[in-house]
């Protein structure tokens, strides 16, 4: 037998690679690189989320709204009509000419990122186009890195949070057991966690029942409902303090074993709470979560130390959850969804044993109809086939790339397209042995012509693939990856592969066996 | 084993008319199809809600329908088997933007009491997201014929690369017209495989004009009509046996891949069937067509070859310093 040549060391040095890479995959070992399954496969939620960035510019001018009163109560300049038109912008007027100069000077060093605009003593503040635009952007970076630590604290293996395009951000959690915990998960993640500490407006509170929303606003007051109660509560609307200055909140359990959310507050949270709660000792104050009162207990005596707790008669799941959503912060805007994709774990295991069954069987009709077809060269052919299989399984391993539904189509579909390659050299060789050329030239010269129809057909898939893998999204990539993967590696397997094999079984090929090696009947000779 | 065997060629070109006749005829109906019934679009594309449930037994799909009527919002859902009985889906062209409470959670409470179930798909597309994906769509068909274009033009010559396109887009638009005339739902595996029939139906047409291209060097008979004839004819074992495997898998995709790929897997193998014909029967007849002439290509190609060759004698004159 002739020595081996290049082109079978390079195959079997692809085939080890191959089946060296595959492993971890195919054994789901715990170590090496191997391949994520796709959520449509393994079961999950995929979710394309929006945010109402309009939110955080509002929040913005109410801030400013507040700068502006603080600035000239501190400087005692007289204004009137301080309003916020739209959320987009503040207008006030101030009462004395003498005052503008300085009001201007003040506003200018006190406000960054505003313009303001004066007409006589009527003045009116906006954002500046940047700084609407730095704002949405912060609100949305803020939100992935909001929505990743409440996941991440949930305990869940590997979620993706990323910001995609402009305005978008990317939500994947694999692994999800039961459409009761999806939902849960949603929750955590649409929580804003806006948490207020209030007082109860004690002078007004007993006609809250027949008071309008427009008449508490007249007094300064908001009403909020109670969480689980139809109760309503009359509240000071400016909070005594919010959760911008918690800095723990856990689970713990109440007197009667209830579960129950601590939290403490930073030094400045600390004082203003104790300050505040000497003061009012005798009166009530709610604490408020995103607009519920959750409970509004009795100020007995001054509390220092800055641990507040809460109590709203919690399932142990939720006050979990809401103690993640209270540690991660506060949601600057509310996000929405734009898409949403959630699979069973039962359908995933669906999908993974009928695309299983479908490759299997595909394989299986291919093998058979090329060695029945073409005999031994059938047989050659299936050999780089099955090499080429290994070959996509290594290469999606080692880039860790995720296995989807049609990116398994794509790999059936290679399992197809693969074999051409083989097709078409074994049609080139038979024509040239019908020709009565010798089976060496035969062999070499099919390899040749053969070869450029191949590259052109190749590279027009490729094309397509490439232009899949650009444009499409979420599975749609893994199609394209698995077809774009197996056609390369077909180049390597069904071309260099088989060639060397030829080369190198060639001494052992019979003259008078053609119908063995090439499926042809007519013998070498015309 | 032998099916095709080459004994002298085929009359193909002679017999052209007709098949443009018939291939005219697909086209027309299938443009008519799409202009006049539409298509199907599914959840990707024209956005909605869809949601899958499983049941242990045979599902009661009468007492879903009632079930769900009881919400208004879902009053227009249709609900459908799907694959199998133990299967429905229910749908309704509304999105809703509720992160914490979506259609999914809404059928978990209706559903209960009509037999032991589970939810185990909730897809939702905002109709935002729908136009979007339908604008990358038809953004990377436009692209991928721009590609295989610009790429055949450089392997082959403009003709052949005019003449390739028209026999993709003829694939390409029987395919659509079988879509629509089955009603499969449009959705973004459709549209996947639509470009994978860009990428495939090609391989045959190249596989064939390949053998043109030797067929104008090698032939001494400069009638492009008769070498269309001998190339094509030497190459049908190969273009039927290439897709004979393609079709194979595609099928049993079809078969037994699930629910989920069929329509997938249904474009394709009208993708195959047609890209198959097209590449024997059309490309080749677009090619005489469009003006190719023989004797003006080896015209061209000696000149190119006089080139290189006063080139290369230029080169070792000034290598070996005689310039």
């Amino acid at each position: 037998m002739k020595t081996l040549n290049f082109r079978v060391i390079l195959f079997i040095f692809a085939l080890i690679f191959g089946v060296v890479f595959s492993v971890p995959s195919l054994t789901q070992s715990e170590q090496g690189k191997k391949i994520t399954l796709g959520l449509d496969l393994q079961g999950g939620l995929h979710m394309l989320l929006g945010i109402k960035s309009e939110v955080a510019i509002e929040s913005r001018i109410k801030s400013m709204a507040a700068t502006v009163k603080y600035i000239f109560d501190d400087e005692e300049i007289i204004f009137d009509e301080l309003r916020m038109v739209d959320g987009e912008k503040i207008t006030f007027e101030l009462l004395d000419s003498d005052d503008v100069t300085k009001a201007k000077a003040l506003l200018k060093k006190g406000l960054d990122g505003t313009i303001l605009n004066e007409n006589g003593l009527k003045f009116s503040i906006e954002m500046t186009a940047e700084e609407i635009a730095r704002t949405k952007q912060n609100a949305i970076s803020q939100a992935v890195d909001t929505i990743r630590t409440r996941l991440d604290s949930f305990g869940l293996a590997e979620p993706t949070v990323a910001k995609q395009g402009v305005d978008k951000i990317l939500v994947e959690v694999p692994g999800i057991k039961t459409q009761e915990d999806e939902q849960r998960i949603r929750e955590l993640i649409a929580r804003a966690a806006h948490l207020q500490l209030m007082a109860v407006d004690e002078d007004r509170i007993a006609r809250v029942s027949t008071m309008s929303l427009q008449e508490a606003k007249s007094f300064g007051d908001v009403i909020l409902k109670d969480v689980n109660t139809p109760e309503k509560y009359l509240l000071r609307a400016i909070p005594v303090l919010d959760g911008s200055m918690l800095t723990d909140a856990k689970v713990g359990f109440d007197k009667n074993n209830q579960p129950v959310i601590n939290f403490t507050l930073n030094g400045q949270g600390a004082k203003i709470f104790g300050d505040f709660t000497g003061k009012y000792v005798g009166k009530r104050m709610a604490v408020v979560l995103d607009n519920d009162v959750y409970s509004a207990p009795n100020i007995n005596e001054r509390i220092g130390g800055g641990r507040v707790q809460i109590s709203g008669r919690f399932k142990l799941s939720e006050a979990h959850d809401l103690a993640i959503a209270l540690r991660s912060g506060a949601l600057l805007a509310p996000v929405y969804v734009m898409e949403k994709r959630s699979v069973g774990p039962s359908l995933g295991a669906d999908n993974i044993k009928a695309s299983m069954l479908a490759l299997m069987l595909g394989f299986v009709l291919v093998v058979l109809f090329m060695i029945l077809y073409y005999g031994m060269a059938g047989v050659i052919a299936n050999v780089a086939l099955i090499g080429n299989l290994f070959l996509i399984l290594a290469v999606m391993s080692l880039f860790g790339a995720t296995l989807t539904l049609p990116g398994m189509a794509g790999i059936v579909l290679t399992v197809g397209m693969a074999v051409d390659a083989n097709v078409i050299i074994n049609e080139r060789i038979r024509e040239l042995l019908h020709e009565g050329k010798s089976i060496a030239k035969s062999i070499e010269e099919g390899y040749n012509k053969a070869f450029t129809a191949i590259l052109d057909a190749n590279v027009t898939t490729l094309i397509a693939a490439v232009v899949l893998w650009a444009y499409g999204t979420g599975p749609l990539k893994g199609f394209a990856l698995t077809m774009g993967i197996g056609i390369l590696a077909s180049m390597l397997t069904a071309i260099v592969g088989t060639h060397g094999i030829y080369q190198w079984l060639l001494p052992k090929i019979n003259k008078n066996k053609l119908g063995f090696w090439f499926g042809i009947k007519k013998e070498g000779k015309k | 084993m032998e099916i095709f065997k080459y004994k002298k060629p085929l009359n193909l070109m002679a017999q052209s008319k007709r098949f443009g006749l018939v291939s005219l005829t697909l086209l027309i109906i299938s443009i008519g199809l799409i202009v006049t019934k539409g298509f199907n679009y599914g959840l990707d594309f024209a956005g909605g809600t869809l949601v899958q449930v499983h049941y242990k037994e045979k599902a009661p799909i009468d007492k879903v329908r009632v079930a769900i009527t009881k919400v208004k919002e879902y009053q227009n859902a249709s609900v459908t088997y799907f694959g199998n009985d133990n299967e429905i889906i229910i749908r309704t062209k509304k999105s809703s933007k509720s992160l914490d409470k979506d259609m999914g959670d809404a059928m978990r409470l209706l559903l209960k009491g009509t037999g032991d179930f589970e939810v185990r798909r909730v897809d939702i597309v905002g109709a935002k997201v729908g136009s979007e994906l339908r604008e990358k769509g038809l953004m990377a068909m436009f692209l991928s014929i721009l590609g295989i274009l610009i790429y055949v033009s450089f392997r082959f010559e403009w003709r052949f690369a005019i003449a390739s396109v028209m026999a993709l887009i003829h694939d390409v638009t029987i395919a659509m017209g079988a879509v629509v005339l089955f009603g499969i739902e449009v959705n973004l595996d459709t549209l996947a495989a639509l470009l994978t029939i860009l990428g495939y139906s090609l391989n045959d047409t190249i596989i064939v004009f390949d053998r043109i291209r030797e067929g104008i060097n090698t032939i001494k008979n400069p009638d492009l009509g008769s070498i269309i004839d001998e190339s094509v004819t030497q190459t049908l074992s190969r273009t039927t046996l290439t897709s004979l495997t393609t079709f194979f898998v595609v099928l049993t995709l079809f078969m037994f891949g699930g629910e989920i790929i069929k329509g997938f897997s249904f474009t394709l193998l009208v993708g195959v069937v047609v890209g198959t014909y097209s590449s024997i029967f059309v490309a080749s007849p677009i090619l005489m067509m469009l003006g190719f002439s023989v004797s003006d290509y080896r015209l061209k190609a000696a000149e190119k070859a006089k080139r290189t060759k006063e080139k290369e004698k230029m080169r070792a004159m000034y290598e070996n310093g005689t310039i």
